[in-house]
Order: structure tokens, then C-alpha cells, then sequence
């Protein structure tokens, strides 16, 4: 269906291997330094309102050994540099408002513009949380509100929204499951992790007090039970399961599972990081899960903002409910709500205050949006994903050929024999106007092309990511060496992360304004390559 | 490429014994499935090692090596000039990036080790599997 | 739906290239028993106008219209619009994790830039990319002090934000750190006396925040001499980072863990906020958190990428540093850009307004018969107070009068009885200040 699409379409640029780029075009790039090379004695970008009580002198007040001078090299730029400065940076990132992200496991979904408009709010940005629940009765609403909405999504029975990211989420859930063994008498030593896990899952035992065990996946890419039911003896505290699995794909006998896990004492945690293939559809409480943590920042349309925040509110069956996190938002006899911290078990608190209350309320305001519609979401996440593994199954190998649920998993096995792995076709897709996929994960598969388009991809941008990758399949064979060398299109190329590592560079300093590299001669182009 | 008078482990360490002083460092082929090499982490002189036990660790941009003790022993002496030129070991891991200088607590122990020809058997097995 | 592209021809197309005859049909791998069939229970789907309703409803059952001098470890500081309206750039907001170098550039330079401002505010060496918040950065730095010194235990000042404190003891509490509290002195400095050799001795960190949770400035240099003498670390916790516009940077402190939602970032009833750890160079493979760092492309153009990673979670797995995932990268996007804004000579400007504010504020309240301060040391822009009857039937009087009043010290020190913080930063008009002042004076003169 799609042979066309491997042809050369239009000529390419000058400069720029020819190829069927047809969503990526030339956008202006604009060469900028860095803020402090711009920097200058006496500019400011920001007046205070002059100060209506007597100043007082700081040496005075605080004892001269205590003051400062001024410090060396902080940057002094007018407003309009402020402006220009980082909104030149902005030009130099991918971003979902500019088209498909499809990174698998990281769900990126559009983030929807009246969360940012809600959150600024004056009433609720400007709230202090250590004012009283007396003034806090919208803030601590919201919370409730949405806790109230997340346990009818999930099918839990208690929750914790304090966790401020998927890892201390796994943190705090593992405690309350240490805290619950602990209370019957035996905390017990290990916990079972999956070879497709996530690596914070591991790194979160550890802190947790757990060792860690690997179990095996078996042929089909799901957790193998016989493996399982062998390994799960008497000091096996739980075990992690992401759900969908980190393959997209839904682990079948999870039931079984829970049942295996439960006879022996042991409990069942599942990681909510590919919740956006079930929401509306099941609930991880009716199969068997006892305690898990969900994304915000994934399933829950949060920005991502370049790397966070995020929120990762804990969900918990009854039996650990004594143990959640302190405060609890409780709502008193009179409707009114209140912090209640006065919890005898509880594990204690992982971060100050209420957690990312502003990353909260964006996650309600996206629910709200929905309401039972959210079903709609996971549908559409779901087709996508089956729609561009249908779409590129016969130009890549697809190592576990279960039902695809939000995301497919591809291994690069067939363009590596051309000398092409997954990280220079992810490298060329830039080239075509898409953000990469996941790279090398899930560990299970070597080489892994880990898509994940998510529901907020038109049938139009999907057709596009096919065609591009089906394209980049054809390089492989073709012309390896575009596809090795890619990306073509982009201000900097593949930069030297082998130098970096070496010798770090991890701040600048004002000497090494006279040894930075040549930028602004360079044009917005890089030139042919050989 | 893998010199007559060393001694090897699976976990691609080799070892040169001279009199009561083993120097160890890690194999070519070691250095090649790792990539380019960032960073090593070693002991301190006067660490006990105990044979088969990790050591230290040698990072690449992406990845993490253990390094395992081929024998017990003392820590004699630290390679320290790979602090600054970790890329030694990418260049000369038989020669100049040795690692770290044992006084062994059995001289002997080395003999159980597998020789060159055994080693490059072994390896030559080990890329076979992989590109299986 | 507003948020989903697909007109339903096109989902009735895309279902029949993918050879389903219904959308049921991919959900055919969950088992029948556990497939929901009625919708579920939620409020909603509500247009954009009703979500605007919602949330404006909310806000106004919060603390609107009343004026505050909460501080305690959250800060009320001047912010320009220019900040809000350059993160919510797309290109900013909503990009991820910038592990594709090339098209991340934006984020990269930025985080390159943060990590440069505060080596420079903290006068230490590294910075990492930003961490959740000043608990966990600090929480953070004690697990980093335990693997650069491999002992166990920490001491941390009694006079490190309570719920600071409260974090470290949940991580600690597995991990084999022992945590040992340090008290404070009448200055509400940590007790030099309680912290003798022998304590020391032994200990990975000697733990401490300043300006600390009473407001007052530690003598950071000397306590660095005295742990350092005994081989532990002194990890310095900033909450108020502002002071370091005025106050000397902790240079002598071997790890910085900063809260930073003082440098424009909303209070936003708790978060999302903005940690740091800044520490030494040569501590730097023990910092947990991401790391951008400069590099060059095959023509020699300057660029950033994240480096060191072999420390993080998704390489290490179990042995990592930390099972941090996430940094707050909008959020130190949102400090770099109003740092930039206010700029050297802006930051002094503002710390020595704090200065000047709260000292005004402190002799304007100690007129008040019974109102005197409660610890003798130097304070920033937080002062605690002690107060002739419970802070919390002041709070209540003070409440009538649209004031959110003294933070209850009571609430973790149970021997603070009737002593309340107050903060004052530039935000606060003379004005508010003199009618909180009438306003207390009066409730106290006024009989139980």
C-alpha cells in the first residue's frame, strides 16, 4: 500500500540527502549563545516596586562575615534578551504541539491548554500549604475530587496522591506493602521483578529494603507462571508487574498471578506507567492487584515540560490502607475537608506538603474533560498503535506477536544486517519530522523499537509515521549510510557524548568564552555530508 | 592479540603473575563490546579482593561493567593514570590500562585460569551465540 | 470529543486496514470477566468553559482577599509575567526528557544555564539538573553523604523543616541510615555544645538548613570545620534561597540540597516545586539527579547532552544512585528564566528588601506588650515570635480580620508553645505590615 512512498517525491534540498521527507520542512533556527555570554554590567530585566521601609544595612544586621558580594559572573540582560534568548532555545526542541511523539512508555499525549489556564488561577497557584484546611477547602477538594476519580478508574479502594513521580509512587507502595507484611509479623526479604521491567522499579526496591529477584519472560513475552510459582517461596514480599507489559501487551494470566502471590502471603504491585490502555476499559482492582501507582504525567495529559514535574498517586487495596502516606485528605461529618496526619501506621511522608498539587489539579481537569468518555481515549490510544504495527509489520521484525494494546514493540534485526540499528533509524525519523521512539527497551529485545503513538494522533499523522518508517526501512537496504549518519536536518548533529562523559563540562565559567566552539559563523544548515 | 603468558576469566579479566604480584587488567574483547570507555572505578590500595568477587567497575556512555577478582589477594598498587585517560583501555587494555597490581595470597591460584588458546576458544563461542 | 483527532469514518477505516471488524476486538487479550461494560462513574465530560467554572468555584473557597505571613519553607516572591509566558511555550511545556540531543537542544541549554546559576548563588562546583523538591534534595544528599563516606549515620538539626526531617526518616528507615536529631540553641542556632566530638565522630553528615526552619542563619563555615574535623560532611539545606542574594553562599559545605521555589515558582499549595543538590566536583559520580553537560558535534558546533548517566535508575537498575526518575525541569526552566530576568544587582536588591521588611516588620510587632522574638540569632526574612497566649487563638482572631497569621511552631515542637513564624518578604506593602500589627495588638488586649 505504501510503495509509492519509498520514491523521492520532491528534489531534495541543497545539502540534504533526497528521501520521502514529507512532514519535515525548513523551519527558522536561529544560532544563540549562551545568557551569560550576553551579559553586560548595569542591564537588569526586572524592576522591584522601591522599597517603602527604612533600608537597613546588611552588614549591620548580619554581621559582615555573613554578607556576600557580588556574585561572579551571574548574568545582567534586559527584558527583551530574557525574551529573545530563550524563545530562540525554544526553536531548537521537538515537542507534541509540532507533531507525533511516539515514545513507547512515556505516553505522549497532548496536554491540554485550559490545565495550564486553571492551574495559574489566583486562588489556587497563589495558595500556601501550610495555611489551614480552613482556607484550604478548594485545594484540599481538588484533591479529594480527584483521588475520588482515580479509585474509579483503577478499582481501588484507598489512595495516597503525596508521591510527586512514578519512582516515589513505586517507593511509597513498596513501604506500605513492607509496613503490611511488617504488621502480620514478617516483612519478608525479596521482590520479584520482571526481565521487562522498568529501571526504576529495581532501584526503588533497593531504597524499599527489598532484594531484587528477575523472573524470566517465556517465549510469548509474558510472565512465565511455572517460573513464578517456583520462585515466589515464603520471603518473597511481591511482586512488580507493569500491565500492559512493557511489550504493550496485557499479561493474560494476571489473574493467576495475584492468585499464585496471594496464597503465599506475598502481594501483587503493578506499575501503572501504560495505564493508558485500560482506563475505562479494566480495572486492575477487579484483576488481582493489591497496591499501584499511576503517571499523571502519562495517562493523565500533565506536560512533561522537559523532563517534569510529574505525580505518581498511589492506589491501594483496604488491607494497606493504614498505611498510606501522612496527611490523608479526609472529608469530616459536616462535608467539610481536612488534613489528617494523626496515623499511628503510617510509613510516614515521602515529600513535603501535599505532593504536586499543581500537577494534580491538571490531571482532574483532563478527567473532567472525559468523564466516562475517557474510554474513547484508550480505544483510539489502542487503534493507533495496531494501526502503524499493521502499517510497518512487513518492513520490521516484530520479535512477541501477541495482541498489541497501546504501544508494538519492533527489533531493528532486519536492518542490521544493512548495519543500520534502532538508534539510526531513530536518529533518520527526525529527518522526517518525527520525535524518535524508545530505543533498547525493554531489555528483552535487542535493538527494541518501542512505539507508542498514543489517542492524540490523527488517522493523517499516523499515515505519515508509517510512510516514514517504511521509507527509512528502504534507506536501510538502499543507502545505509544516510540512515547511519542521520539526523541531516537538525542546528547541531550527533554530538560527541564520549567526550562529555570524559571530561565533563557541567557549567560555564567565564573563561571559557575565549575557548568555545565556533556557532554563530555556521549556517542554519550543516552542509552535505560524504 | 592475546598474549601467551596471561591468564584469562570468563568475565573477560586477565591476569599476569610474576613472582608473588598479579597484574590484572581487562581483555580486547572486553573493551570492544563495551564501546568507548568513560570512566574506571577502582579499589584502594590495601583492599583485600577475594577471587571471583567484583572490584570496580568500568563505565561507556551507556553501560556499566563489573570487574571481577580472577584471584584473591591484596591491592599492591592502582593504575591511577587511567583517572584522567580512561580511552587507554579502549587503546592498550593488554599493556598500559592494566587496572590495578595484587600481591597474591596464592601465586598458584592463576594456574586454574583459562590460557590464550582456551580464552580465544571461548570468545570466539561467545560471538557466535550472539550474532545466533 | 475536543482532544481526539478522528472523525468515525476514519476510526471505521483504520479498524478495517487493521482487520477488526470492532474496536472490542483489540481488547480481545484481557480476559471477558475483567472487561468493564458500563461506563465508568465519573463526573464529566464537562467543555472547557465548565472546567474554567470548576476550578474558579475552588479558588474561591481558598484563602482569597486575606493577606499572608506564612513562610515556612514556601515563599511569596515577585515574579514577572515574562516567565509564565516563555514556559508555556509548546516547545518547552510540552517536550520530554531531552534524551535525543539533537532536537532538545532548548531544554538542554537550559538546564546547562541552571546548572550554572547555582554553582554560582551556592559557590560550589556541580549542580545537577534539578531534583522534586528541597525534602527530597535533601533527603537525597543524606543517601549521597552515606555512599561517598560509607557510614551509616547522619545527624541532622532539629532545626531542619519538620517535614524535611520527616522524609529523610522514611527513606532512611530501610536503607540502614540511622538518623540522629541535633538540638538548637536559644539563638535557634544548632547547639554547639549538644554537638561534641564524640557524636561526630562516626557520622557520614552533619545535616543543617540555613537560614533554618526558625529563620535563622547557621554559622555554615564553622560547622564545616567541626564535622570535617571529625570526617563527616556538612550537608546544607537552603529553603529561602532568595538570602543567598545578600547572605554568604555555603562554599565550606560539601553538599547543597536548595529548595528553589523562591526564584519564581507559585506556592501553588505545595507543588510542583524545584530541588537542587550542588556539591563538589570530585563528589560528582555520587550525585544522584540528571546531568547536562557540553559537547560538540563532528564539525565542532557547541551542544548539550545528559552525561554521566551510567549513575541513573535505567542503567543501573538496582545499584543506582538514586530510583529518581523525573527532574522538574519546567520548573527549573521557570528559575533560570527569572533569575535571568532579575539578574545580579535584581537578586540583591530583592534579598536586601527581604532584609529591611522584616526587620521593620519585627520592631513594629515587638511593641506590642508580651510580643517579643523568640531566638536571638541573625534572620533573613522569618522570625519567630513569642506570643502571650496560643498561636492558634491569635490565628483564629487574626483570620476575622483577612489574615493568615504566625505559623504554629507548636505543631512539631512541642515545647514552642505559644511561638508562631513570620515572614516577610518584598511582597508584603509597609501598610499590610502596620494593620497586622493594629490587628494582633488589639486581639491582645482584648481578654480571653
Amino acid at each position: 500500500m505504501n510503495s509509492k512512498l519509498t520514491e523521492t517525491e520532491a528534489p531534495a534540498r541543497p545539502g540534504e540527502p533526497a528521501g520521502m521527507i514529507r512532514k519535515a520542512g525548513r523551519h527558522v533556527s536561529q544560532n544563540e549563545g549562551l545568557i551569560f555570554e550576553k551579559s553586560a554590567p548595569g542591564k537588569r530585566g526586572m524592576e522591584l516596586p522601591p522599597l517603602d521601609v527604612p533600608a537597613c544595612n546588611p552588614a549591620a544586621a548580619l554581621g559582615a562575615d555573613f554578607v556576600r558580594d557580588g556574585i561572579e559572573g551571574f548574568p545582567e540582560v534586559s527584558e527583551i534578551e530574557v525574551i529573545r534568548h530563550f524563545t530562540r532555545l525554544s526553536t531548537w526542541n521537538y515537542a507534541i504541539d509540532l507533531g507525533m511523539y511516539p515514545l513507547g512508555s512515556c505516553t505522549m499525549k497532548y496536554n491540554p491548554r485550559v490545565n495550564e489556564y486553571v492551574a495559574r488561577l489566583d486562588g489556587l497557584a497563589t495558595e500556601h500549604p501550610q495555611q489551614s484546611a480552613g482556607l484550604s477547602q478548594g485545594c484540599l477538594r481538588i484533591i479529594h475530587d480527584l483521588k475520588e476519580c482515580l479509585l474509579a478508574i483503577t478499582g481501588m479502594d484507598a489512595a495516597t496522591l503525596q508521591p510527586v513521580a512514578g519512582a516515589q509512587g513505586e517507593l511509597a507502595g513498596l513501604l506500605m506493602i513492607r509496613a503490611y507484611l511488617e504488621s502480620r509479623g514478617n516483612p519478608r526479604k525479596k521482590v520479584l521483578i520482571p526481565d521487562s521491567a522498568h529501571g526504576t522499579n529495581p532501584a526503588s526496591v533497593v531504597i524499599a529494603g527489598y532484594e531484587v529477584r528477575n523472573i524470566r519472560s517465556n517465549d510469548r513475552g509474558q510472565i512465565d507462571t511455572d517460573h513464578l510459582r517456583e520462585f515466589a517461596t515464603e520471603d518473597v514480599a511481591a511482586l512488580m508487574v507493569t500491565n500492559p507489559s512493557t511489550l504493550g501487551v496485557f499479561e493474560e494470566r494476571i489473574h493467576e498471578i495475584a492468585g499464585i502471590l496471594h496464597e503465599r502471603g506475598a502481594l501483587l504491585y503493578m506499575d501503572g506507567a501504560n495505564m493508558n490502555a485500560l482506563a475505562g476499559i479494566a480495572r486492575p482492582g477487579d484483576f488481582g492487584v493489591d497496591v499501584m501507582h499511576l503517571n499523571l504525567h502519562k495517562t493523565f495529559s500533565t506536560p512533561h515540560g522537559g523532563g517534569g514535574p510529574g505525580a505518581g498517586p498511589v492506589m491501594v487495596k483496604k488491607i494497606l490502607e493504614p498505611f498510606l502516606p501522612v496527611p490523608v485528605v479526609v472529608r469530616t461529618d459536616d462535608g467539610r475537608f481536612a488534613l489528617d496526619a494523626n496515623r499511628p501506621r503510617s510509613i510516614g511522608r515521602v515529600r513535603a506538603y501535599c505532593g504536586n498539587f499543581g500537577v494534580l489539579l491538571r490531571a482532574l481537569a483532563y478527567i473532567l474533560a472525559y468523564g466516562p468518555g475517557i474510554r474513547q481515549a484508550t480505544e483510539d490510544a489502542v487503534l493507533n498503535a495496531n494501526y502503524i504495527r499493521n502499517g510497518i509489520e512487513d518492513a520490521y521484525d516484530l520479535p512477541y506477536k501477541l495482541p498489541s494494546m497501546h504501544e508494538v514493540v519492533f527489533s531493528d534485526s532486519r536492518q542490521k544486517r544493512h548495519g543500520v540499528n534502532t538508534m539510526d533509524i531513530a536518529k533518520r525519523l527526525i529527518d522526517y519530522g518525527f520525535h524518535p521512539y524508545t530505543t533498547a527497551f525493554p531489555l528483552i529485545v535487542p535493538g527494541a523499537l518501542m512505539i507508542e503513538p498514543t489517542e492524540s494522533e490523527s488517522k493523517e499523522e499516523c499515515d505519515l509515521f508509517i510512510a516514514a518508517m517504511r521509507s527509512i526501512a528502504a534507506e536501510a537496504e538502499s543507502n545505509p549510510e544516510i540512515v547511519k549518519t542521520a539526523p541531516h536536518s537538525t542546528r547541531v548533529g550527533r554530538l560527541d557524548e564520549v567526550a562529555a562523559a570524559r571530561k565533563p563540562i557541567l557549567r560555564w565559567r567565564p573563561s571559557d568564552e575565549d575557548r568555545r566552539p565556533e556557532t554563530s559563523a555556521v549556517g542554519l544548515s550543516k552542509g552535505p555530508r560524504p | 592479540m592475546y598474549p601467551s603468558e596471561y591468564r584469562y576469566t570468563k568475565d573477560h579479566e586477565w591476569i599476569k603473575v610474576e613472582g608473588s604480584t598479579g597484574t590484572i587488567g581487562i581483555t580486547d574483547y572486553a573493551q570492544h563490546e563495551l564501546g568507548d570507555v568513560v570512566f574506571v572505578e577502582l579499589p584502594k590500595v590495601g583492599a583485600a579482593l577475594k577471587a571471583g568477587e567484583s572490584f570496580g567497575t568500568v563505565e561507556s556512555v551507556k553501560a556499566v561493567s563489573e570487574i571481577f577478582a580472577p584471584v584473591s589477594g591484596e591491592v599492591a598498587e592502582i593504575n591511577s593514570a587511567l583517572a584522567d585517560s580512561p580511552e587507554k583501555i579502549n587503546q592498550d587494555p593488554h599493556g598500559a590500562a592494566w587496572l590495578l597490581k595484587l600481591r597474591l595470597a596464592n601465586p598458584a591460584d592463576a594456574a586454574a585460569l583459562m590460557d590464550a588458546a582456551a580464552y580465544q576458544a571461548y570468545i570466539s563461542e561467545q560471538s557466535k551465540e550472539q550474532s545466533a | 470529543m475536543r482532544y481526539l483527532p478522528k472523525s468515525p469514518a476514519e476510526r471505521e477505516q483504520m479498524l478495517q486496514a487493521v482487520g477488526a471488524r470492532s474496536v472490542d476486538e483489540l481488547f480481545r487479550s484481557i480476559p471477558e470477566t475483567f472487561r468493564l461494560r458500563a461506563p465508568l462513574p465519573l463526573p464529566g465530560p464537562l467543555s472547557e468553559a465548565e472546567i474554567i467554572q470548576y476550578f474558579q468555584a475552588r479558588a474561591a473557597e481558598n484563602s482569597r482577599g486575606f493577606v499572608s505571613f506564612l513562610g515556612a519553607g514556601v515563599y511569596s516572591h515577585l515574579r514577572s509575567v515574562v516567565t509564565d509566558s516563555l514556559v508555556q511555550r509548546g516547545e518547552f511545556l510540552t517536550s520530554y526528557t531531552p534524551y535525543q540531543a539533537e532536537i532538545s537542544q532548548g531544554t538542554l541549554t537550559a538546564i546547562f544555564e541552571f546548572q550554572t546559576l547555582m554553582c554560582q548563588l551556592t559557590a560550589q562546583e556541580v549542580a545537577n539538573a534539578s531534583m522534586y523538591d528541597g525534602s527530597t534534595a535533601l533527603t537525597e544528599a543524606a543517601l549521597m553523604a552515606n555512599r561517598i563516606t560509607g557510614k551509616s549515620r547522619v545527624l541532622v538539626a532539629r532545626s531542619v523543616h519538620p517535614e524535611y526531617r520527616e522524609v529523610l526518616r522514611t527513606y532512611a528507615k530501610h536503607t540502614g541510615i540511622e538518623v540522629e536529631e541535633i538540638a538548637y540553641q536559644p539563638s535557634g542556632e544548632l547547639d554547639r555544645a549538644a554537638l561534641n566530638q564524640t557524636r561526630l565522630s562516626g557520622a557520614a553528615a552533619l545535616i543543617v538548613q540555613s537560614p533554618n526552619f526558625f529563620g535563622v542563619l547557621e554559622d555554615v563555615p564553622a560547622l564545616a570545620e567541626a564535622a570535617h574535623a571529625s570526617g563527616a560532611l556538612l550537608v546544607a539545606g537552603i529553603a529561602e534561597p532568595v538570602s543567598l542574594g545578600i547572605v554568604r553562599p555555603p562554599a565550606e559545605a560539601d553538599i547543597v540540597a536548595i529548595e528553589g521555589q523562591a526564584f519564581g515558582v507559585p506556592p501553588s499549595y505545595g507543588g510542583p516545586y524545584v530541588g537542587v543538590i550542588a556539591t563538589r566536583e570530585k563528589f560528582v559520580r555520587q550525585m544522584p539527579g540528571r546531568l547536562a553537560g557540553q559537547s560538540a558535534d563532528d564539525q565542532g558546533r557547541r551542544g548539550f547532552v545528559l552525561t554521566l548517566a551510567t549513575r541513573e535508575q535505567h542503567i543501573r537498575r538496582e545499584k543506582a544512585t538514586s530510583n529518581i526518575c523525573t527532574n522538574e525541569a519546567l520548573y527549573a526552566l521557570v528559575t533560570t528564566i527569572h533569575l535571568c530576568l532579575l539578574g545580579k544587582e535584581g537578586l540583591r536588591e530583592m534579598a536586601l528588601q527581604n532584609l529591611s521588611k522584616a526587620r521593620f516588620a519585627l520592631a513594629e510587632l515587638e511593641k506590642i506588650p508580651g510580643v517579643r522574638r523568640a531566638f536571638s540569632g541573625r534572620f533573613f526574612n522569618e522570625f519567630a515570635l513569642e506570643f502571650p497566649r496560643s498561636v492558634k487563638l491569635i490565628n483564629a482572631a487574626l483570620l476575622r480580620e483577612k489574615i493568615a497569621g504566625p505559623f504554629v511552631l507548636g505543631r512539631h515542637y512541642p515545647e514552642l508553645t505559644k511561638r508562631g513564624l513570620v515572614c516577610v518578604t518584598e511582597t508584603m506593602p509597609r501598610a499590610e505590615i502596620e494593620r497586622f500589627a493594629n490587628a494582633l495588638r488589639r486581639i491582645l488586649e482584648t481578654p480571653l
